[in-house]
């Protein structure tokens, strides 16, 4: 079982074309698995190979894809809705994500499968923002008093929001890591950094930071699954932005100025490792001095690359199921000072006691 | 090679070892097993499918095995059955005995959510003169009894649980597969077509007694011939009412057949101009019956649309 198929995939998606009807079976399972079968068809779409994929396959593509589009019609119709519930309130629209890179019509949307719109308020506007929000219909998730205050105090974000009518999640973020972590970028930075798209009042984050969010969203989302989606955001991202001369400096002098080197450092290796993406020169030099330790390095790259190659999944390997395990005690590490975490999985590990 | 020239032996063999590879028309599916009295079952119900030599592409992967439990002790004592979908485990643990009902929801679980090439109703379909018959209905409305009498007496079965619609053409692709028959129906089948092959009727499932029909042999190697639809007829069974055809206007049907629909909401544009373009070029009805013979001679006259 070839469980490199869809890095592969992603690496070079001409390669797509001549792949065996067994190859097939593994790559639209592991795709499948992944959200990543619309994003599959629009690789194999541009560089002309999708008329060469066994027709049983290409009709599954084109299906995904076509899913992928009516999602994006959906996440664009609440967008609509968004900005107007929030004209009056003069806090900007600023679309992080998925919802970004649609708005910006940028090739990192090309069949990206997602369902959630993120938005970025300053903190400063968070409690108008909800109460906006849920005046104008959003209701906040049923969520427990302990999953309430977790969001509330040691989250970026408010609790998930959604609008009974048309069930699309919004997640308001103040930041994009949380208060409690290791790594503090500034938000106001971010926000001060924002750049206008073609729709009427709508901002995203800046080229180098919407490169360094998804790179700490590899690292530190805790979404093993989401991962290969997570590579093929920075691939286009990276690929677009570095055709502007001086985006190799910018964006490591962003990753110093919002303290979040050392995801971009991991974020540049993987990519570059696992699906060739090409990395600016100026960005591979400047966080270099951000590596870790060798044998951490060692650790995260066996880690990482075992996690983000899935078995067809039935039965994943042991070592596999061990390296999911490994990182997802890292996400929390990073996210959480260890008096907080202790706290926090007592209280995980003994709701699910009690749930039975 | 059809899966009824294996012996049982080989066919036990073949699950147990990288699964056996059935081809159900439009879609092929990889079945894996790990008990031995699933392959009589398998023979009596898939007989006339053709198999491929393992390895190739599937589009469905089921694997039917037996859990543990605790210390080992299900394998011995109340053996159960669960199927594994690759990540998913939609369904609980049932006893041994409900392996088949639960290979076949398991099949039909992988179309609902996987199968979006295709606009899904939840519907019998049956085919004939190359014009497709569609009975949506919900579970109870009498949809697979009144689709196996139908199919038993010569109407071609596509399907008992899915219409599926291709948005490019608007033709109905077969499904011909196990009609799943409940309670007082499994008798009345019986009665209808005594040579009528059917696997052992499993009693307490969840639905009551449960027994699967045979597909016939021409539709199951037919499995590969579209056609259009023409009727869409959603049937009530009502004891001792005579039985009617009442026209229904497009714009309900429409309604009631997105309604229906396994994933017209997430289809968004392409379900609705297919759905619209099927109900443009069928005529509908609502129809109630108590007696298969009515219905045989009923729906056996609809006019051409």
């Amino acid at each position: 079982m070839d469980r490199a198929l869809l890095l592969r995939a992603l690496r070079a998606p001409a390669s797509m074309g001549a792949l065996a009807p067994a190859e097939w079976d593994v790559l639209l399972r592991q795709g499948l698995h992944m959200s990543a079968l619309g994003r599959l068809c629009a690789l194999a779409a541009a560089a002309g190979v999708l008329p060469s994929v066994p027709s049983r396959v290409r009709v599954r593509l084109e299906a995904a894809l076509e899913d992928v589009e009516q999602q994006h019609r959906l996440i664009r119709w609440e967008v609509i809705r968004l900005r107007r519930a929030l004209a009056g309130s003069g806090v900007p629209l600023v679309l992080l994500k998925g919802a970004a890179y649609l708005h910006a019509e940028l090739p990192a949307s090309r069949g990206r499968q997602f369902s959630d719109v993120d938005i970025l308020v300053p903190r400063a506007s968070l409690h108008e923002v909800e109460a906006t929000l849920l005046r104008e219909g959003w209701k906040m998730e049923e969520i427990s008093a302990y999953d309430e205050r977790y969001y509330r105090e040691w989250s970026h974000e408010l609790p998930p929001l959604v609008h009974p009518k048309r069930h699309v999640m919004l997640d308001v973020h103040h930041n994009i890591l949380p208060p409690t972590g290791r790594l503090r970028p500034d938000p106001r930075r971010l926000l001060e950094a924002t750049v206008p798209v073609a729709a009427d009042g709508l901002r995203v984050l800046g080229p180098a930071d919407m490169v360094l969010h998804s790179a700490c969203h590899l690292l530190q989302s805790g979404e093993h699954d989401k991962s290969p989606r997570d590579l093929g955001d920075l691939d286009a991202l990276i690929r677009q932005f570095a055709a502007a001369p001086r985006f190799g400096h910018e964006l490591a002098a962003r990753a110093a100025a919002l303290d979040l080197e050392r995801p971009l450092y991991y974020a540049l290796r993987f990519a570059a490792q696992l699906i060739g993406t090409p990395i600016p020169e100026a960005s591979a030099r400047a966080v270099r001095h951000a590596a870790p330790p060798a044998p951490v390095r060692a650790a995260m790259d066996r880690l990482f690359a075992a996690t983000v190659q899935p078995a067809p999944p039935r039965d994943p390997p042991g070592r596999v199921r061990l390296a999911r395990a490994a990182l997802t005690v890292r996400y929390h590490w990073q996210r959480m000072p260890p008096s907080l975490l202790v706290r926090h999985l007592a209280h995980k590990i003994g709701g699910r006691r009690k749930r039975g | 090679m059809k899966l009824g020239a294996l012996t049982p032996p080989e066919l036990t063999a073949r699950l147990a070892r990288g699964g056996l590879d059935m081809d159900t028309g439009p879609f092929v599916v990889r079945v894996e097993a790990e008990i031995p009295a699933l392959a009589e079952e398998m023979r009596l119900l898939y007989g006339d499918f053709r198999v491929d030599e393992g390895g190739g592409l599937a589009d469905f992967h089921v694997s039917v095995r037996r859990p543990a439990g605790p210390l080992g002790l299900r394998r011995w004592w109340r053996q159960q059955v669960m199927v594994y979908l690759d990540e998913a485990r939609p369904f609980e643990p049932l006893p041994i005995d409900m392996a088949i009902p639960m290979l076949e929801w398991s099949i039909n679980w992988c179309a609902a959510t996987q199968a979006n090439q295709y606009v899904m109703i939840h519907a019998a379909v049956l085919e004939r003169d190359q014009r497709v018959l569609v009975l949506p209905g919900i579970s109870g409305a009498g949809k697979s009894t009144l689709c196996a009498g139908l199919a038993l007496r010569g109407w071609r079965l596509f399907s008992d649980e899915f219409a599926l619609i291709r948005p490019a053409d608007g033709q109905v692709d077969p499904w011909p597969r196990p009609i799943s028959l409940k309670n007082a129906s499994i008798e009345v089948i019986r009665r209808w077509a005594p040579d009528a092959r059917m696997s052992t009727p499993v009693p307490n499932t969840k639905k009551g007694t449960m027994a699967h029909l045979r597909p016939p042999t021409g539709s199951v190697e037919r499995a590969g011939e579209p056609a259009m639809p023409a009727w869409i007829v959603f049937p009530t069974f009502e004891p001792d009412a005579a039985a009617r055809l009442t026209r229904l206007p497009r714009a309900r049907a429409f309604f009631k057949l997105a309604d229906c629909s396994f994933n017209y909401e997430s289809l968004g544009l392409r379900g609705f101009t297919t759905l619209s373009r099927m109900i443009d070029g069928c005529d509908a009805y609502e129809f109630t019956y108590s007696s298969l013979e009515d219905a045989q001679s009923l729906l056996g006259a609809l006019p051409l649309p």
